[in-house]
């Protein structure tokens, strides 16, 4: 296998172990002009239909949501990845994760588009068979039917094949009766489509089936009272003997679990793309009202306590939309190959996405606290004006918080991501072993205490980042020994080594964006960018030094603690920076520009 | 019917203007590029709903501008429009714009002329009338309506103090402004013909500018708004006449 080959073939998960090069990986920077245009019309959009009604919307004024939807529809931002045979526009992954971050920033109409788009439409265009893709896609493209996917029940939340909704066969086998009550249903208010999970008969795993609105025996409970996201119609759905004809019944009996799992992949990561948008829109709130409200005689912004906040969320933010990108093309490289390899293009999409499932759960867990630090730090920047209803930033705070709850809760995804890491290990896909064995091994040399010198912008980090990977292996490694099968039960450790994972993956997603940007652009041009690195580099060494720590004292004990705490403390060892100086630039750019400008 | 759109490409409303060279050139790096609202929201947005009423026949775009003006005018083909023209020269000066329009739509023989009452960097609101005399078509400034009746054009249009409605024959230079239509926003499908749709570039007429632009200079900067409570008259009074110096 040549190099290129080697790069493209980077599997889910191997971040771990394996090296990136800056070059194989996609950056926002190298968006083409037609892309830039499908990102403007998503801002005009929001500019012209969604910001100015946020009220309305919130207040849930009846049939808006729905023509949004429409307007949406019309300008066929609900169609972006689907197939052109289907009415859509065939874009790749990345056009359609542009779309989400930008309509990311329209607050609940963005929960209902991405419901929409992604868990409504995906479930049917990924499963269906041609008959049902013919029947329910272009109108679900098109907007002229809205899509909603029900599969919370009031009992089975994260233990989603435990739910209780079940089918049977009518005894002329021309109808399944579907009894269930689904609960938290987005969209359900005025969805003309829902795809639904119950089990048939006593089946051990879940089916999913396509019910539309106007099937006998379903029935919607009123809007539920939510904290944030007000404006997102969200409902219970009662199903009584709902009577579906069997040729409705999605992809194959029992199926269901593994379709809710797969789009589940494909939402978190979408996920992570809305929450990006959302966070940069709430910076350029937060900049302009640093830069217009004066305190003792200046400016906020002027001051120091309000630049570090300012800056904070930007790196934050700069940083996650890294990884997005990243993985997104990971995936987007993984279908295509599937697909040269003879696997028609919706089964390698599935494929492609399962295979960066690991990505995809890290993506979900940190954009969605990355958006949540950013109102919080938005509202503080506002002050009192932040607590106020009449600003922006008060529904900004509330509406951010959904995120870390649905999509599988962040407490499930954390040890989704272990816990695929450590199968796949199992299963000899990944080499854990034998990298972590070396890790061991080096525990016991002579530690090699070469910073990496001066010789470019990217030493430094790229050896920090590799220490990085050393420490996770070690404090993973120890634990899978020590713990063995109780591993899965300790939940604590299984969150320390998600917490580095997470840090370590956004890391090296954003040294290698950097990286390439100053190659596309030169040094000089790329000040921020680069401070934006070291500092997040250097509060993710502490943040993963902690976390090994918490994990190792919580199970190791004696000599063997003593000599990985000494090796974790030597990989996350990294030179003082003047993170102060650093986030001061990065903090004038932006009330420069007076907006969110990465 | 066929049309041609004037296309002007401008800094986005919210740049900074930074001048350079000693203040004789403003400073391109790192400034958003926009259509001219002007010939966006109004003129080729009209244009765009005469065809689709079926009134007009053919819409061209053209632009007085170098290779980088090529995304906003094919941001106006993703709007719509059959095909694009870029005159290969750089112009600030609207003289010159209307020698090189004029030059190119001679031959084309267009019905109606639609451009924007005026572009938003340099303001000169008179290419259209220019284009107009050199090319011998009629001309109506400053549209609020325009609606097409036969072989003529109802076209109200502001004036001081009111508004006035002119009906005129074609061919016929018309200058846009708010109300003429509203604006839309580029549907997936407009972005994704505007890479096949032609964007033809063409040689500009050799002509010398009559005008340079010697320097450029920033408005002074705005004073900010000082609060007075109403219940101190005193302070108003004292302001009015040491600082604003009115009184």
């Amino acid at each position: 296998m040549n190099d290129v080959e080697n790069v493209k073939a980077i599997k889910g998960g191997e971040f771990l172990i394996r090296e990136t090069t800056a070059e194989s990986i996609f950056i926002p920077e190298e968006w083409n002009e037609e892309q830039l245009m499908i990102a403007e019309t998503c801002n005009n959009f929001l500019a012209q239909h969604v910001t100015p009604n946020l009220n309305r919307i919130d207040a849930q004024e009846e049939g808006l949501m729905s023509h949004l939807m429409d307007e949406a529809g019309a300008l066929g931002l609900l169609g972006i990845s689907v197939p052109e045979e289907y009415g859509g526009f065939g874009k790749d992954f990345k056009t359609s994760m542009l779309v989400t971050e930008k309509l990311g920033a329209g607050n609940s109409f963005s929960v209902a588009f991405s419901a929409h788009s992604g868990i409504g439409t995906l479930p049917i265009l990924y499963y269906g068979n041609d008959a049902q893709k013919q029947k329910y896609i272009p109108k679900l493209t098109s907007g002229e039917w809205k899509g909603a996917y029900c599969l919370t029940e009031p009992s089975s939340g994260s233990d989603a094949n435990s739910g209780k909704a079940r089918a049977k066969l009518t005894e002329d086998g021309k109808h399944y009766l579907i009894t269930g009550q689904k609960m938290w249903i987005t969209n359900a208010g005025f969805a003309d489509v829902f795809t639904v999970f119950a089990k048939i008969d006593n089946d051990e795993n879940l089916s999913a089936f396509i019910v539309e609105k106007d099937f006998e025996g379903i029935t919607l409970n009123t809007e539920e009272h939510k904290m944030g996201i007000k404006g997102s119609s969200t409902r219970q759905v009662f199903f009584n003997d709902c009577k579906v004809p069997v040729e409705n019944l999605l992809s194959e009996r029992q199926n269901g679990f593994k379709i809710a799992v797969n789009i589940l992949n494909i939402g978190r990561m979408k996920l992570g793309g809305g929450t990006v948008g959302a966070s940069k829109e709430v910076i350029s709130m937060a900049v302009k009202y640093a830069n217009e409200r004066e305190q003792f005689g200046r400016a906020i912004s002027k001051y120091g306590a309000i630049r570090h906040k300012l800056a904070q969320q930007a790196i934050l933010t700069y940083a996650a939309e890294s990884a997005v990108y990243r993985a997104s093309q990971n995936m987007e490289e993984a279908t295509d190959m599937l697909i040269e390899s003879g696997l028609d293009e919706i089964k390698a999409k599935l494929k492609g996405t399962e295979q960066f499932a690991i990505e995809a759960a890290i993506i979900k867990v940190h954009a969605s606290e990355v958006l949540d630090y950013v109102v919080d730090e938005g509202v503080q920047i506002y002050g009192g004006m932040g607590y106020s209803a009449e600003a922006p930033m008060e529904r900004a705070y509330r509406d951010s918080r959904i995120n870390r709850i649905f999509e599988g809760t962040n407490e499930i995804n954390r040890m989704l991501t272990v816990d695929m890491m450590l199968k796949r290990a199992m299963k000899g896909e990944l080499d854990l072993m034998g990298p972590a064995q070396k890790v061991a091994g080096e525990l016991m040399s002579i530690p090699d205490f070469s910073a990496g010198g001066d010789e470019g912008p990217f030493t430094k980090e790229k050896k920090y980042i590799a220490n990085f990977k050393k420490a996770i292996l070690m404090v993973a490694g120890a634990a899978v020994q020590k713990l063995m099968t109780q591993l899965a039960k300790e939940q604590e450790v299984l969150m320390n080594l998600a917490d580095m994972l997470i840090e370590l993956y956004v890391s090296e997603s954003l040294q290698l964006r950097v990286e390439k940007l100053v190659g596309l652009r030169g040094e000089e041009s790329c000040k921020e960018q680069l401070d934006m690195m070291r500092v997040y580099i250097n509060d993710a060494a502490e943040k993963i030094a902690r976390s090994g720590k918490e994990a190792l004292n919580s199970f190791a004990e004696g000599d063997e603690k003593r000599m990985m705490m000494m090796g974790l403390k030597r990989y996350t060892k990294t030179d003082d920076l003047n993170t102060t100086q650093a986030r001061r630039n990065i903090a004038a750019k932006l009330i420069a520009e007076n907006k969110y400008c990465f | 019917m066929k049309i041609l759109v004037c296309i002007s490409q401008v800094p986005d409303t919210s740049t900074k203007v930074v001048l350079k060279d000693n203040n004789t050139a403003v400073e391109s790096n790192g400034v958003t590029y926009i259509i001219n609202p002007y010939d966006e929201w109004y003129g080729l947005i009209r244009a765009i709903e005469l065809k689709e009423s079926g009134v007009a026949s053919e819409i061209d775009l053209v632009t007085v501008g170098k290779a980088n003006t090529e995304p906003v005018i094919r941001k106006a083909l993703a709007l719509g429009g059959d095909k694009a023209i870029r005159i290969d020269a750089d112009s600030n000066d609207p003289y010159l714009t209307a020698v090189y329009i004029a030059d190119y739509a001679k031959s084309e023989h267009y019905d109606l002329i639609l451009c924007g009452k005026e572009s938003i960097d340099y303001n000169n609101g008179t290419v259209g009338s220019m284009l107009a005399e050199l090319l011998d078509m009629d001309y109506i400034g400053f549209a609020t309506e325009i609606k097409i009746e036969g072989n003529t054009a109802i076209v109200k249009r502001e004036i001081e103090g009111g508004e006035e409605t002119d009906s005129c024959n074609f061919p016929l230079v018309i200058s846009c402004q708010k109300g003429v239509a509203e604006a839309r926003i580029p549907n997936m499908r407009g972005i994704m013909a505007a890479r096949t749709r032609p964007l033809n570039v063409v040689t500009p007429a050799a002509i010398e500018p009559v005008t340079s632009i010697l320097s450029y200079e920033l408005p002074p900067a705005k004073a900010g708004v000082k609060l007075v409570d109403p219940a101190d008259m005193d302070q108003l009074v004292e302001l009015l006449h040491s600082e604003a110096k009115v009184i």
